[in-house]
């Protein structure tokens, strides 16, 4: 879908604001929000430039740097913390070679920490995209991380 | 005639679906063809059981068997022993493991008895078919309530019934429902909370898998109370499933006339709407929620006047969780004298609690308000792993206040909990064993709480800046004494001047690490 079809998809409610911004980064092949998305929703909803990109920015879920094709998603919160988080996040550096909120040089992985996943009967856990993956070793993350790699 | 002789339930949750019970629900209809069994046993779909982390789980009804962690391989076995054979394949059935001696699988473990109100029909119906909801008696609540109650009725009822929120706070139902009722302008608003962001809590995502009509009913039967014409459903970004399942039961309810205009011929009209999180845990207290369902960044508003005079739009609202209004529909059905035989005199009911960290069977169960903290922990999560000593219990998220193994012998319900200066909160209970550091535990939640401060008011946002550059330090092995009597005294000040509960309630986790486990914080001065 085209930047236009998905913000007139809304009726023109600033309520609306969040949901389109959801689609427009979803239909993004980078999983962003770009300058102009945010300048396109402005006018549509009448709106000021500046109250859109406040929004924006301020939940955890948007983006305004271009994501790589699997963005992982680590939960630290204290639950996850309890059962070995910590051995998970130094692992997806070491196995991916990139801090938190960068992306590989191929574009195909960008590493994130993530609020409570709400899965924690199975932590420690991460989401890729979609996808949950719970009761996670350094071990299991490696494998899971070079099943995405061969699937590309 | 056809005759079904077994049914295969299949729990569909987030677990099971990254296990791959899709791909293992094919194979067993292909297997079931195979053997021309296809007509005598029907293939079912189901939600949460209580058991986590056992990959692809399924029951096999009338026997009630439940196999766990069922690989491809697996389905052939089945199909050929239990199904025709009538063997249960031992290897694969859920072993009980007893973890000390003397125990027995009635005693602990899933196996032991839990009440289920909100829980009654999860793991039992079809969650994505509105029929088998109707014919566990569902939508008949709704349907007394509109042909034979006034809305001052339905109020009463609730009121009798002493229910209170959920969500933590254990404000009286009826009495929120009533104020917003009373309060001046014809557009009123209801908002279901389904922003369960507390770290360590669950149950919403399960009664919105598992049951979502339950909740569905809830909410119309609490709209058409507080006589407003909208309701709204705010559900976290991140629960896909629960926005997919939710979506499903409105439009099925929509098309039996259930929801929408004039619902069963009544007169009554009310419509549901459902808006996405985009991750922000602030967006869980309700003034806050409102601001982002308004499509603005999701700050809490001063109070008063409370939502239920200026709510969204301007307009009356209620906000109720998840787990609030799915007992409504139970409470009218059955009567607010039934709701009373469970639980406390001053918190009736049950409590969905969700079971963590270091027990030997995490997951979730629902048991009257008022059973002490000792027999969630040992009876229903099996005691310690690895058999192992309990250090401490953090009970009700990260929000919540780190108990001794001495203190454990609390009864929880909204009341009992407040004489040990703790809370109930969302139902989370993270046990931790002997060997976790209480500091390190702190650490993990201050860091939290300063990621999703969100900036508006000063105490909070600098407060929860600076007891994370103290703690950081003491764990450094830099501090001194002082830091904790400072950490405690910044808190109590958060505690007093914030403006909402998220800088008001990291007092409780402070204040009762450092007092119950000072030597956890003073072994690392020198």
């Amino acid at each position: 879908m085209t930047q236009e079809k998905i913000i007139k998809s809304y009726e023109k409610k600033p309520e609306n604001l969040l949901l389109a911004l959801h689609s427009l980064q979803e239909n993004n092949v980078n999983h962003y929000l770009t300058k102009d998305d945010l300048m396109e929703v402005s006018k549509y909803f009448s709106l000021p430039y500046s109250f859109v990109y406040g929004v924006a920015s301020f939940y955890s879920m948007y983006s305004f740097k271009p994501r790589g094709k699997y963005i992982v998603r680590v939960c630290k919160s204290p639950p996850c913390h309890l059962m070995g988080a910590s051995s998970i996040i130094d692992e997806l550096k070491k196995v991916l070679r990139i801090n938190f909120e960068e992306t590989t040089k191929d574009n195909l992985f960008t590493l994130e920490f993530s609020s409570c996943l709400g899965v924690c009967g199975v932590a420690p856990a991460m989401m890729i995209n979609e996808e949950v993956f719970g009761n996670l070793t350094p071990q299991r993350v490696r494998e899971i991380i070079e099943e995405k790699r061969r699937e590309k | 005639m056809k005759i079904t002789r077994n049914h295969i339930l299949f729990v569909i949750d987030t677990d099971s679906i990254l296990s791959g019970v899709y791909s293992i629900m094919d194979e067993f209809k292909k297997e079931l063809e195979t053997m021309g069994l296809s007509d005598e046993i029907k293939i079912l779909e189901t939600g949460n059981l209580g058991i986590t982390g056992k990959g692809v789980t399924l029951v096999v009804y009338p026997e009630g068997i439940y196999y766990v962690n069922i690989q491809k391989d697996d389905v052939k076995k089945i199909v050929e022993e239990h199904l025709l054979k009538g063997r249960p394949v031992k290897d694969l059935v859920l072993k009980r493991e007893v973890p000390f001696k003397g125990a027995t699988l009635e005693r602990i473990g899933p196996g032991r008895k839990q009440v289920r109100i909100v829980l009654e029909n999860s793991g039992i119906i079809d969650p994505e078919n509105i029929e088998e909801y109707i014919g566990r008696g569902g939508y008949k609540a709704l349907e007394t309530v509109l042909t034979s109650m006034k809305s001052e009725d339905v109020i009463e009822e609730i009121k009798k019934s002493k229910l209170r929120g959920r969500g933590g706070a254990g404000f009286p139902t009826g009495l929120k429902w009533e104020s917003a009722r009373k309060s001046f302008g014809e557009e009123k608003y209801l908002i279901c909370n389904a922003d369960e962001g507390e770290p360590g809590t669950f149950k919403d995502r399960l009664i919105l898998e598992g049951d979502p009509h339950k909740l569905l009913e809830g909410m119309i039967i609490a709209g058409y109370a507080m006589s407003a014409q909208k309701g709204y459903i705010y559900i976290r970004g991140e629960y896909a499933l629960s926005i997919e399942r939710f979506n499903k039961a409105i439009k099925d309810a929509k098309k039996y006339g259930l929801l929408g205009n004039n619902i069963l011929d009544s007169g009554f009209s009310f419509d549901i709407e459902m808006k996405k999180g985009a991750g922000a845990y602030i967006c869980g207290e309700e003034t806050a929620l409102i601001e982002s369902l308004e499509g603005k960044r999701g700050q809490p508003r001063l109070k008063p006047p409370y939502p239920t005079v200026v709510g969204l739009f301007g307009k009356p609202t209620v906000v109720n969780n998840v787990e609030t209004l799915a007992n409504i529909a139970p409470i009218i059905k059955n009567g607010s004298n039934w709701f009373k035989s469970f639980g406390t005199a001053t918190c009736p009911g049950t409590k969905v609690y969700t079971i963590l960290g270091h027990v030997t069977f995490p997951g979730l169960l629902e048991v009257p308000m008022g059973t002490t903290l000792k027999e969630i922990i040992f009876g229903y999560g099996g005691g310690i792993k690895d058999r192992k000593k309990i250090k401490a219990a953090l009970v009700g998220g990260a929000a919540g206040v780190f108990l001794p193994e001495n203190l454990l012998g609390v009864e929880m319900d909204f009341d009992d909990l407040k004489e040990y200066k703790a809370v109930l909160g969302s139902g989370a209970i993270l046990v931790m064993d002997e060997d976790t550091d209480i500091s390190d535990m702190l650490q993990s939640i201050i860091e939290f709480f300063n990621h999703e401060s969100c900036g508006k008011c000063a105490p909070c946002r600098i407060g929860c800046k600076e007891l994370l550059t103290i703690i950081k330090n003491i764990r450094k092995g830099k501090g001194e004494k002082e830091d904790l009597t400072k950490m405690i005294s910044l808190s109590e000040i958060m505690f007093s001047t914030s403006l909402c509960p998220l800088g008001q309630s990291l007092i409780l986790p402070v204040k009762s690490a450092i007092e119950n486990f000072r030597s956890d914080f003073e072994q690392k001065m020198i």
